[in-house]
């Protein structure tokens, strides 16, 4: 038994949701209860056998841990390859934390609970199965398969713009699977080989290539591989300017959706420019990485001024993602340019903890806007007023994730934004000090929100009409605040395994 | 207990204590302070005992008592972050820990514990009074105890926490931590009455006012970083090879060394934490908070933090300096320093409001101490931190006192005054002596009265270290703001304390609990023996009598650095002149003011007057140009221009473009074909209709026809390729 759990690790964490989600099929629709709390226990293994891995995996063993191999495509000689590094291994646990707690979040949904559980489940499927892939047509696979849960989940259980904000999420990154198909493809016919470990290996350094591609040169054919793969990871992230899908789509979606689309989907984009981009074009990387670093400070400065001009409550934390995730690809853009020398290993360092830690802090907002939603029945910030004085603990708990996601020192995002700096600082000196202007207004953004919801004279219309947090509520959020104060006050756990995953892969 | 044990316990026991309270003990009001008191005391008994070995050890500063922790992994080696005490620690761990546990034991009488709950208080508002029926009928208003007392005793215990860890750390980084987190603790505590709109605003202002500070801090610290490789104190800032390249590396910005650019970019942390000009404005909205609060920020801790930054970089900013001509940063410092000190006297020589004076008299003094840093007088700067943290925060609690009195006197009166106008007081020495005589200690320290009290001797010693530093324009910027320090001072203790009262309320006044009253006379004592720490040798009589301890102690971190004492008595007849002159003028100008009087400097200060009173109109300015721009920038630019308009307006335009594409394959194609058939003639014509329908619903629709536009695209792409490559079986 131990055996086979240790030698199928990564398929079981992989492939249980999809499991729960064909045994919720067989339940009434009707036994919602049942459903629920079928769904809840059932990612909740997942998230006990990620703590497994984490537990087993040796941060200074080889680069990828619990490897499954099998024939999957012969044909084409794709492979089920499965694998975890550092970095995908901390990927995979935000993923199946976030997945239960954002079930639970969705206790409250009334309408279509068995479609809901069954698409949620099936969602971290694939999410999940982009950050094990090693194989890259696997990759593509589960990155598609990702996609059309969130689309139905926005269209079916969003709010008033719905329609809108999916199709416009869809098409977005329809438009960026395209490229991802397109290099995907490019890359296996000219080498023969969708194995990621080998295409690491020769693609790099390729010269003559296995298979003639329309009898284009390999630098051209490198070139548009290269390109398809940004556009297509620049899209998910966002970068800067392709993220005008990301305002539309948090705010459209369910509460649980918006958890999981901040906290998990925007770091697919990320995951793959560190898995793909940097290791497989590592001389385009260097080349245009001044150009990444340049849109990553406009998506820091920009994305925090579209953040503090909103009235909307959603509205303004999904545009605080842009402004985060800046920083991750400022880090990338980093470490594209300065390759293994100790600025690029801390701002790579400082980018993946930044994506773990957005992936906190991120849910934990979209979920605190939902819990004042479900009450008040709008996001309007200037309906609000003097909340506090109604909601001590759920406006403790606001300023709380609010201070995490500002960079407040003690709690996480300090931390990652600091690794960032420190490391873009000698490499991108004129980006870095120019997002600074974007981390001021983080903290305008923050404070504005909290300024509007919890502070000023009461408004009296929501006296008697607004209850505090409850205790579901509170099991949500309390794992994502204790993991904020653990890694803003002790580190080193979680970026020691990373540090040692970047210092194998450069 | 050993040195690890020690230090680590200073600044947990009051994060423990704010644990405690927020998780477990806030129902109850008695033991949530008693948790906090016990949380400083700790940390106070900690920190004397610690400061007791530091002036015992023999040559301090070359063996520091220090210990680092692994932090953070960066490549292969560590980033660590750890405790360090030295003597500038030890000397600022002293008067922390003092005017910590002081202002913690006065918040429980500032914050009426005892008192019955108010009648209509609610959270987030200022109590407002309670009635108490008395036995043979009738009522009377009494002060009514704080709704979210235990709150604010929460909140100080994380503010003493993030003090404690930023004085005891070895390290930029980690002072950084605790910088911010007192950050958020002054905006959590200025906004604690966050019902009223003029504390919400106050609180926001002062976090993104400091806040622009610390960008450029971090930005500084991440430079050091780079540059050197460390941040620790020691290895970054006291090796004379470092600071020598970094003397010598050009930064390329502005003709700066390397030195002078990070040195600058640290300092302007200061600016903003330390309220100089021209991030100045936060610190007097900031009076919006609670008074311990405003002691707590406005004198023992957090503002001194911004100083204790900059002499921490001293080394740094003076790097290159030979004791001649100051480096570019140092003339920075001089400047801002000495240019807040004298430009935020003007302001609080008008101000009516008790706490504003005593606000902008920070500010100035505060500048005091980064012109002396400015003019590389290390020492001097030091020793005024100190002298200063104990009378200012003696002043401010001494005027909470006052306050509370005139509070108690406007629930008694039910006039409709503002009880912290101080021409609405007068005559309240004989109400509340003992707030009197210590804040007549308090002010004259402030105002430098000679040779009695500690503000004096840490004065003169800037005025001295400017003049033998050769720095005349500083020097007399200098003598003139203390000038009017004394003034203000002396109108503020003129009108307040002496007369006869101007209200009913002055008149009903009394004094206030020995819970707030002890701490008053234990900052007293300090305020006068603080100075004796550091009497200069040369002094004439006094000189030598008591060792000049504060120089040899502090003076000794600092190695081989020139530390100018003026030979001539010009400077000590200048301290003299300005203290003892300005002390009478303020008494001669204000001992007459009567009830409904304006203020006797609006007429001859005329147009001046009104400019002081105004504040220059520096928050009017920075509303214009610089908030109503961000605004407009966010809302406007960002959001409706750029977002909305151009990229959104891109991305539409590509649904349309695709949706006409469909249009045109339906309409040339598709119809054609299959209405050529005969059953599917009905049957197409009808769907095409629908389809048609659906696209002149909304553009939402359009975007499903690229959708499969694409996914035609992709497939057929995919078919081509997999036919040129021979693979397809």
């Amino acid at each position: 038994m131990m055996e086979f759990l240790t030698a199928h690790l990564l398929t079981l964490i992989l492939f249980l949701p999809t499991v729960a989600a064909l045994v919720l099929l067989f339940l009434p629709s009707t036994a919602v209860r049942a459903l629920r709390w079928t769904a809840l226990v059932t990612s909740l293994i997942p998230l006990g056998l990620s703590l497994l891995l984490w537990q087993r995996f040796n941060p200074g063993g080889e680069l990828f841990q619990f490897v499954e191999r099998a024939a999957w495509y012969p044909a084409i000689h794709s492979d089920y390859h499965l694998g975890v590094d550092g970095i995908a291994l901390t990927m995979v646990i935000l993923t199946t934390l976030l997945t239960p707690l954002a079930i639970l979040a969705s206790f409250n949904v009334q309408q279509g609970v068995k479609a809901y559980m069954i698409l949620f489940l099936l969602l971290e499927t694939g999410m999940l199965g982009v950050f094990m892939s090693l194989d890259l047509l696997l990759f593509f696979v589960f990155w598609e398969v990702g996609l059309v849960p969130m689309y139905f989940l926005i269209h079916q259980w969003g709010g008033e713009k719905r329609h809108y904000a999916s199709l416009k999420f869809i098409l977005f990154t329809m438009g960026g699977s395209l490229g991802l198909l397109l290099a995907t493809q490019m890359i296996g016919v000219v080498t023969g080989t969708y194995d990621l470990p080998r295409l690491l290996q020769i693609w790099p350094g390729l010269t003559t290539p296995e298979n003639n591609l329309f009898g284009l040169p390999l630098a051209t054919v490198k070139t548009i591989a290269f390109w398809a793969f940004v556009i297509a990871f620049a899209v998910k992230v966002p970068v800067w300017p392709f993220h005008t899908w990301l305002p539309d789509a948090h705010t459209e979606a369910p509460t649980a959706g918006s958890m999981i689309l901040a906290g998990v989907l925007l770091k697919l984009g990320a995951f793959g420019f560190i898995r793909l981009v940097l290791p497989l074009f590592p001389v385009e990387s260097q080349l245009y990485a001044g150009w990444l670093a340049a849109l990553a400070c406009l998506a820091i400065i920009l994305g925090g001024l579209g953040a503090f001009g909103q009235d909307d409550f959603k509205r303004l934390v999904a545009y605080s993602s842009i402004n985060h995730m800046g920083f991750v690809v400022l880090g990338i853009a980093t470490a594209a340019l300065a390759g293994a020398s100790l600025d690029g290993t801390i701002a790579l360092n400082g980018a993946v903890l930044q994506m773990f830690n957005h992936g906190l802090y991120s849910a934990g907002m979209f979920f605190l806007v939902g819990v004042i939603y479900d009450r008040a029945h709008t996001r309007d910030l200037n309906a609000f007023g003097g909340l506090y004085a109604l909601l001590p603990v759920y406006g403790s708990i606001l300023i709380f994730v609010s201070m995490a996601s500002l960079g407040l020192p003690g709690l996480n995002g300090f931390v990652s934004e600091f690794m960032v700096v420190r490391g873009a600082w000698p490499v991108f000196t004129l980006a870095t000090a120019l997002s600074m202007i974007g981390l001021f207004f983080t903290g305008a953004y923050t404070l504005k929100a909290l300024w509007k919801v919890l502070h000023g004279p009461l408004n009296q219309n929501w006296k008697g009409h607004i209850s505090e947090i409850n205790g579901r509520e509170l099991v949500v959020i309390a794992p994502l605040m204790v993991l904020m104060l653990v890694i803003g006050f002790w580190p080193a756990w979680i970026v020691d395994v990373i540090n040692r995953a970047v210092g194998l892969w450069f | 207990m050993t040195f690890e044990t020690l230090v680590w316990l200073i600044p947990l026991a009051p994060l423990v204590a704010f644990g405690l309270i927020v998780l477990f003990t806030h129902p109850r009001r008695g033991l949530s302070h008693w948790t906090a008191l016990v949380g400083a005391g700790v940390s106070f008994l900690a920190s004397m005992i610690l400061f007791v070995r530091a002036i015992t050890t023999e040559g301090l500063a070359e063996n520091p008592m220090q210990v680092a922790l692994n932090w953070l992994p960066t490549g292969n080696t560590w980033l660590k972050i750890g405790a360090l005490i030295d003597p500038v620690s030890a000397v600022t761990l002293f008067f922390v820990a003092w005017t910590v546990l002081m202002i913690f034991i006065y918040s429980v009488g500032y914050h009426n514990f005892g008192q019955p709950v108010g009648d209509h208080d609610q959270p987030g508002l200022p109590p407002h009074g309670a009635t108490l029926r008395e036995k043979k009928g009738g009522s009377r208003r009494v002060p009514s105890v704080e709704p979210m007392y235990s709150r604010f005793f929460a909140l100080i215990s994380l503010f003493a926490f993030a003090m404690f860890f930023l004085v005891i750390s070895d390290n930029l980084l980690s002072l950084y931590i605790g910088w911010e987190i007192m950050g958020f603790c002054s905006y959590m505590l200025i906004g604690f009455w966050y019902g009223k709109k003029s504390a919400r605003d106050a609180a926001v202002k002062a976090f993104l006012t400091t806040r622009v500070g610390d960008v450029f801090m971090l930005l500084g610290i991440v430079g050091l970083y780079s540059a050197t490789g460390t941040l620790n104190y020691r290895a970054a800032l006291g090796d004379p090879a470092v600071l020598e390249r970094l003397a010598t590396t050009d930064s390329g910005v502005l003709g700066l060394s390397l030195a002078g650019l990070l040195g600058i970019l640290l300092f302007i942390g200061t600016i903003g934490k330390s309220a100089q000009f021209p991030l100045h404005i936060w610190l007097p909205d900031a009076m919006e908070g609670p008074t311990p609060v405003s002691a707590m920020i406005h004198a023992a801790t957090m503002v001194s933090a911004g100083v204790y930054l900059s002499i921490r970089i001293f080394p740094l900013v003076s790097a290159g300096w030979d004791g001649g001509t100051l480096t570019q940063a140092m003339q920075v410092m001089a400047f801002i320093g000495a240019f807040t000190a004298l430009f935020s006297a003007t302001i609080a020589l008008v101000q009516p409001d008790i706490k504003r004076v005593l606000a902008y008299s920070t500010i100035s003094q505060l500048g005091y101490m980064i012109a002396a840093l400015g003019v590389g007088a290390y020492v001097a700067a030091t020793f005024h931190l100190v002298t200063h943290a104990f009378f200012k925060a003696l002043l401010f609690l001494g005027s909470g006192s006052v306050i509370h009195g005139m509070e108690h006197g406007v629930l008694h009166s039910r006039e409709e005054i503002d009880p912290q106008n101080m021409f609405h007081m007068g005559g309240l020495r004989k109400k509340m002596p003992f707030t009197f005589w210590t804040f007549l200690i308090g002010g004259f320290a402030l105002s430098g009265f000679p040779l009695v009290t500690a503000g004096f001797w840490s004065k003169d010693e800037i005025l001295s270290g400017a003049f033998g530093g050769g720095n005349l324009a500083v020097f007399i910027t200098l003598a003139l703001a203390a000038l009017l320090t004394a003034f203000y001072t002396m109108r503020q203790i003129t009108l307040t304390f002496l007369g006869e009262p101007r209200s009913k309320a002055a008149e009903h006044a009394h004094e206030s609990r020995p819970v707030m009253i002890v701490p008053l006379i234990v900052l007293a004592f300090f305020a006068v023996t603080a100075g004796w720490a550091g009497i200069p040798q040369k002094f004439p009589l006094l000189g030598g009598i008591i060792p000049n301890w504060f120089d040899e102690f502090v003076g000794s971190t600092l190695r081989g650095e020139a530390l100018h004492t003026a030979e001539s008595y010009l400077p000590l007849i200048t301290s003299l002149v300005v203290s003892l002159g300005g002390l009478y003028l303020g008494w001669r100008v204000y001992r007459g003011v009567q009830k409904g009087h304006p203020d006797p400097l609006e007429k001859p200060l005329g147009f001046l007057y009104r400019v002081f009173y105004y504040k220059y109109g520096i928050d009017e300015l920075y509303q214009a140009v610089l908030v109503k721009p961000a605004v407009w920038l966010a809302e406007v630019f960002t959001y409706r221009i750029l977002d909305r308009l151009i990229l959104d307006g891109i991305v539409d335009g590509i649904g349309k473009g695709a949706v006409w594409l469909g249009m045109v394959v339906r309409n040339y194609f598709d119809k054609p074909v299959v209405n050529g058939g005969g059953d599917g003639l009905s049957r197409g014509v009808r769907r095409s209709s629908e389809v048609l329908r659906l696209l002149q619903n909304g553009r939402v629709q359009y975007y499903m026809v690229l959708t499969l536009t694409m996914v035609v695209l992709a497939g057929a792409l995919i078919t081509v390729l997999f036919i040129q490559s021979g693979r397809l079986p």
